[in-house]
């Protein structure tokens, strides 16, 4: 016999996490396009000093979570998994007729392969470029005196302004992805509070209950 | 490196001390000798001379003196006799009226130099405390001796004694009775020297300002042996020198020599210190103190006369002089916004001699050629005034040519409204070639803009550059990547396509979801 029972799955870090990296991948994207010359809602300078700063806390906030993520043991959660085909047949057609799921979360498995899969692209794809790229221009003044400088500034911002659409494009689908759950809002609030609903088989149940590895309800 | 604080103590005390020195040990006014009567302003320089032995003998060696002066960049000679500009041309044949701003007396063959020509040197011009010294216009330095009828006026001659027993250090109005009237008028050429600066608001000039720092042109142009520093000829476009206490290169009339070289407390706008002038953004327009400066003059209309025979001038509604049968055709500006350029400090000048070929693209002559550019490490974004010009040029020889304006003769084009006449008695006056033909050739001059800095909180704004508007203050200046300016439109493009691709795809995927699924939920 199994149960749902509520559980904790998103620890208080990692809602911390991914609500303040929303928050400032927002405002680095929003002010980005405001630097880029696309919108003229902040003025350049203040723009600036906001990306400036929202970058930084940024990458500080990176260098945490993946100390997280390794010392936690949760980056197995990004490791690939296998059905990524069925999982995306399901999003492009399976759901718009209301087939079930074909993948069941679980404590040990939070992920669906299709969302490791595009975590995974993030953090080391997106993730990656829009960093190494931005420290590159925040730093121009370092590496300003080369002859190739004027050439590589080119280069470096076409790169970062490439990556920062593509994190754009992700942002929408993720968002979007967010509204595919039990009812358009079910994902955002186990993302607030935590907890979801998880089927536990009795052994599992009992084993939390006795353990409090994780909190339930 | 220098902690701010510290520079803020070393700056003020810099300022301050040039300030205190004028109070000075010795009053003037207590010297015998000082006392007068004297017949000519030349007695004075010698009564000056009983005590500063060296002094006369220091200023011949200065381009105040000289008019003469090598570029160490480009090897030019340079010097009003020998550099055309956009203004009034050659001071060579009008003697009398241009050497009225030469450092001395009676240079009145500008084919000579000073000395050969007999000059004396004049104290008083720099050195007057008591605002009554004044060079007549038209006297090859001297000033007035006895009461003349000038425009209608009857002008009194300076009281000597009492300008001689005044002296002291060089105040605004010293400098400013040539500085700021170069091109012939009140703030005619820089357009950054101007009347105005004599007491300046802060917002005109923060440095000069009484409520500002209160520092007169000689606290930046520090002289030394009497040779003063700072030079539109050989400017200092960057000086990696820095702040010059305690390590003093005697040239003080860059910011950097009291500002340093990283003086914002944000370190992004230090970043722009490498590329930027400090005058590219604290200067944000020049002939801002009510003064306009002249942005065009155009020689090739002059000599008009109406149906009397009477010469032509014509004022617009603000009293400026737009039409003038001695010139030509004039515009004017006030709070003009700057050109900007990649300046490396070398300017290389037209000589009267020069021949015009290379110089001239798309039928424009450029009178002085700015050097500079992004790539060459040396350069930063300078702003200019940009003169526009029509002038008289010698058509088949290419050369540009004297114009003979001034003088009691019947050949001065001022009196007599006859170019050929004019030009032919300029040529010949200075020994130089012409074919006898008369052009008229368009014309650019930069001037470089440095002086009315405004305060910080007036500087530009980083979006007056950081944007892609054509309008944008840097908007004609390429060659490099400028964040906010530039970018790929394919880029773009793809950019766009992708996003409101993402969001297309997602309101389709989710309008089918509501219809298709009918509200069944697994
Ligand atoms: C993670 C660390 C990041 C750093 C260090 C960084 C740094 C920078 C810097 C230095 C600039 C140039 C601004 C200037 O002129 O000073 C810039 C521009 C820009 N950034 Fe970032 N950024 C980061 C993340 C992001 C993110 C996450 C986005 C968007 C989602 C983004 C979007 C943009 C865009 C669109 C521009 C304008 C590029 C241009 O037009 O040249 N950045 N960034």
């Amino acid at each position: 016999m199994s149960h749902k029972r509520d559980v904790m799955i998103y620890s208080r870090y990692e809602r911390f996490w991914h609500w303040s990296q929303a928050f400032l991948i927002f405002t680095l994207f929003f002010t980005g396009l405001a630097i880029h010359g696309t919108h003229h809602l902040v003025p350049f300078g203040l723009a600036v000093k906001i990306h400036t700063n929202a970058a930084l806390a940024l990458i500080a906030l990176w260098v945490f979570t993946t100390f997280w993520n390794f010392t936690t043991g949760q980056w197995r959660q990004y490791l690939f998994k296998k059905g990524v085909f069925k999982v995306i047949r399901f999003y492009a057609w399976g759901i718009l007729f209301g087939e079930p799921h074909p993948y069941k979360k679980s404590l040990q498995r939070k992920q669906n392969a299709l969302q490791s899969l595009a975590y995974m692209t993030f953090m080391t794809l997106i993730g990656p470029a829009l960093w190494s790229t931005g420290i590159a221009y925040l730093l121009y003044n370092s590496w300003s005196h080369y002859a190739w400088s004027t050439t590589g500034l080119w280069i470096v911002a076409l790169l970062h302004t490439a990556a920062a659409f593509a994190m754009g494009a992700f942002v929408v689908i993720h968002v979007y992805m967010t509204t595919t759950g039990k009812t358009p809002l079910h994902y955002v609030r186990t993302m607030i509070t935590g907890y979801d609903s998880i089927e536990l088989s009795e052994v599992e149940e009992a084993y939390i209950e006795e353990t409090k590895s994780a909190e339930m309800r | 490196m220098f902690p701010r604080a510290l520079w803020r103590v070393v700056a003020f005390l810099v300022v301050h001390s040039a300030i205190a020195a004028s109070a000075g040990t010795a009053d003037h006014s207590k010297f015998d000798v000082l006392k007068g009567p004297f017949t000519t302003a030349e007695d004075v320089t010698e009564a000056c001379s009983t005590c500063h032995t060296e002094a006369a003998g220091e200023v011949k060696k200065t381009i105040h003196w000289t008019w003469d002066g090598t570029n160490s960049f480009t090897g030019q000679r340079l010097g009003k006799p020998r550099i055309m500009n956009s203004f009034c041309g050659s001071p060579i044949s009008n003697e009398p009226r241009c050497t009225s701003c030469h450092a001395g007396y009676g240079w009145t063959d500008l084919r000579k130099t000073p000395e050969e020509n007999g000059a004396t040197v004049d104290c008083l011009a720099c050195h007057d405390g008591s605002g009554t010294y004044k060079k007549t216009a038209t006297d090859a330095g001297h000033p007035l001796y006895s009461p003349r009828v000038i425009g209608g006026v009857t002008v009194e001659p300076p009281d000597l004694a009492k300008a001689a027993m005044s002296v002291g250090p060089s105040q605004r109005e010293n400098c400013g009775a040539c500085h700021f009237n170069g091109g012939g008028g009140d703030g005619v050429k820089h357009g950054d020297l101007d009347s105005s600066l004599t007491d300046p608001p802060r917002d005109l000039d923060v440095h000069m300002a009484v409520d500002g720092a209160n520092m007169t042109c000689s606290t930046c142009h520090t002289f030394n042996a009497h040779i003063p520093s700072g030079s539109r000829y050989m400017t200092t476009a960057v000086d990696p020198h820095g702040l010059d206490l305690p390590h003093d290169d005697k040239n003080r009339a860059t910011c950097e020599s009291c500002h340093g070289a990283a003086p914002h407390a944000e370190a992004k706008i230090n970043d722009h210190t490498d590329r930027v002038a400090c005058q590219s953004c604290h200067i944000p327009e020049f002939a801002r103190g009510g003064v306009a400066t002249k942005t065009l003059w155009d020689w090739s209309t002059a000599g008009r006369k109406d149906a009397d025979g009477k010469p032509v001038y014509i004022k617009d509604e603000h009293g400026h002089l737009i039409y003038s049968a001695e010139k030509g055709d004039f515009a004017y500006g006030e709070n003009v916004r700057p050109t900007y350029l990649w300046y490396n400090g070398t300017i290389e000048q037209t000589a009267i001699t020069d021949k015009l070929d290379d110089k001239i693209k798309d039928d424009v002559l450029t009178l002085n050629r700015i050097s500079g550019g992004p790539a060459d490490g040396k350069s930063r974004i300078w702003p200019f005034k940009e003169m526009k010009g029509k002038q008289p040029y010698d058509p088949e020889l290419n050369t540009l040519v004297v114009n003979h304006v001034f003088g009691k003769d019947d050949s001065a084009f001022w009196t007599n409204f006859d170019y050929p006449k004019a030009i032919a008695f300029g040529m010949n006056y200075a020994g130089l070639p012409w074919s006898g033909k008369i052009g008229f050739i368009e014309t650019r001059m930069y001037w470089p803009i440095t002086h009315m800095v405004a305060p910080k909180e007036k500087a530009v704004p980083c979006s007056d550059c950081h944007t892609r508007d054509v309008d944008g203050r840097l908007a004609g200046l390429g060659g490099f990547y400028m964040p906010g300016r530039d970018g790929s439109r394919l880029l773009d493009a793809l950019g766009y396509l992708a996003l409101f691709g993402a969001l297309f795809g997602v309101v389709i995927h989710g309008a089918l979801r509501i219809v298709l699924r009918g509200g069944h939920r697994p």
